[in-house]
């Protein structure tokens, strides 16, 4: 790992997140739940959590998923823009997306 | 035990107790077994596979040394078929070219590298094993060229608390993800050599201090885990979760336990996968349901808030605590014994001498025949 890399990540609109490659999200057949995999810990997370995560994949920006979840829950971008770059900048400091 | 039983999530697998360093705080029971009563190939494969069927979502691979085992990779491609999480706990030395890489190829998620000290000195003591240092500085160097993630896991006693703030320099500049500073748990070996491995009051002060200071600075940095010393403690920690709440333990030779110290219960009795399902185990093992949920509680835990947050504490220091795996773990303010964790601290720092060498170890080895009295220090 790089120097540069040893700084912490904040969230932008042009950021483009990702799951790390040692975070996995999978449907769990025996629970009939998606569950987040990391290393000593597994994440439950809720349908709006679920569709944040499913949108981090390295091709989306933060803008952009912001416009698709405001169109998928009939919100207001402005009003869930916070709650989304939020949500980003708690799972980056968790080590669980790439920002 | 009126409530329903989940499904596991998590299972400790200890695939031998055959390791190349001695440390005197390993958490493997002080009767080690030998190679030739570890489960083979097939039995680790038909375990792994019921656990995938039971809802087990993540396998720690651990010993021992796991890596001692051949047949490491084979095991990995499975858990990985099956969609569970792999995380291989490995103190890093002695491992042959191109294996970690076949490791990552067949699936792996996650290592875990111990180191026993932030410099080369205090590895190979701890370990009693010369040039470990090194061995495992080239282990981790190898570990994020072949891509893996990393948590550097450093077991934290009287003899390196003052490299707390290196170990913290040292998991930067390997590249960790994730650093664990985990203060001994006095279990198995630890509890055997806990006279040499207590430290002082003011020591674990300032590591506390040091460790949070360092957790707010290296926000988005390094995750630190910290793993606080039980006997300083005024709650206890929930061992496993809870009591076979949503893990469990495999040793060597296929016994299922609930943690890994639960065999210094000398009332329970635990069943070897092979003799029963993994499924049969987890359900109806009378070991399993004896302190499953809160109804086997005593006081002050039965009419306690927290019970249900802490579980009770930990059983096996209840057991070499109290004399009573039922009893309120005395790290609890609340239990009657409480006091006796303060005496046992100020009764092994007062045996110290001004050497802090660790001339007292008594070195993890197996087949040493030990006498063992957990209740006087």
């Amino acid at each position: 790992m790089t120097q540069a890399s040893r700084v912490r990540a904040v969230v932008s609109m042009q950021s483009r997140p990702i799951l790390k490659s040692h975070a996995r999200l999978q449907y769990d057949t025996v629970r009939e739940a998606w569950a987040l995999l990391s290393p000593e810990r597994v994440f439950w997370p809720n349908e709006v959590s679920l569709d944040i995560l499913r949108l981090c994949d390295g091709r989306h920006s933060v803008a952009q998923m912001i416009a698709l979840l405001a169109d998928q829950y009939a919100a207001d971008e402005a009003q869930i823009a916070p709650d989304v770059t939020g949500f980003l900048q708690e799972w980056s400091d968790k080590f669980l997306v790439t920002l | 035990m009126n409530e329903p039983v989940l499904p596991p999530i998590g299972m400790l697998a200890e695939l031998t107790h055959r390791c190349p360093l001695q440390c005197a705080y390993c958490s493997n029971p002080v009767e080690l077994l030998k190679a030739n009563r570890e489960m083979d190939t097939a039995g680790w494969l038909s375990l792994f596979e019921q656990a995938a069927d039971l809802g087990v979502l993540q396998v720690h691979l651990s010993g021992g040394e796991p890596t001692l085992r051949s047949d490491l990779g084979e095991l990995i491609a499975c858990l990985a078929r099956r969609g569970v999480y792999t995380n291989l706990i490995t103190a890093g030395v002695g491992i042959a070219d191109g294996r970690i890489e076949a490791w990552a190829e067949a699936g792996l998620d996650h290592i875990q590298l111990s180191f026993q000290g932030a410099f080369a000195a205090t590895t190979e003591k701890i370990g009693n094993s010369r040039g470990a240092h090194e061995k495992k500085l080239e282990t981790a160097r190898r570990v994020r060229a072949a891509g893996l993630p990393l948590t550097i896991n450093a077991p934290i006693h009287r003899h390196n608390m003052e490299e707390v703030p290196d170990f913290i320099e040292l998991a930067l500049s390997l590249g960790a993800e994730r650093l664990e500073i985990a203060n001994v748990q006095y279990a198995g070996w630890a509890l055997l050599n806990r006279k040499a491995l207590m430290p002082e009051r003011e020591a674990v002060e300032r590591q506390v201090q040091i460790v949070e200071e360092a957790q707010e600075r290296l926000r988005g940095i390094m995750t630190i885990d910290f793993v606080t010393p039980d006997y300083f403690a005024i709650y206890p920690k929930p061992c496993m979760g809870g009591w076979a709440r949503d893990a469990f333990m495999v040793a060597p030779d296929g016994t299922v336990l609930p943690c890994h110290a639960a065999g210094t219960i000398k009332s329970l009795h635990f069943e070897r996968f092979g003799d029963w399902s993994l499924s049969r185990i987890w359900h109806e093992s009378s070991a399993f349901n004896a302190f499953r949920g809160t109804s086997w509680m005593q006081e002050p835990c039965r009419s306690c808030e927290r019970q249900e947050i802490d579980w009770g504490g930990c059983r096996c220091q209840a057991m070499a605590i109290a004399g009573d795996a039922a009893a309120t773990d005395p790290a609890c303010i609340k239990s009657p014994l409480h006091a006796r964790m303060g005496a046992l601290i100020n009764e092994a720092i007062s045996t110290k001498t001004a050497d802090t060498t660790p001339d007292a170890f008594t070195y993890r080895r197996i087949g040493r025949s030990v006498e063992l009295d957990p209740t006087s220090a």
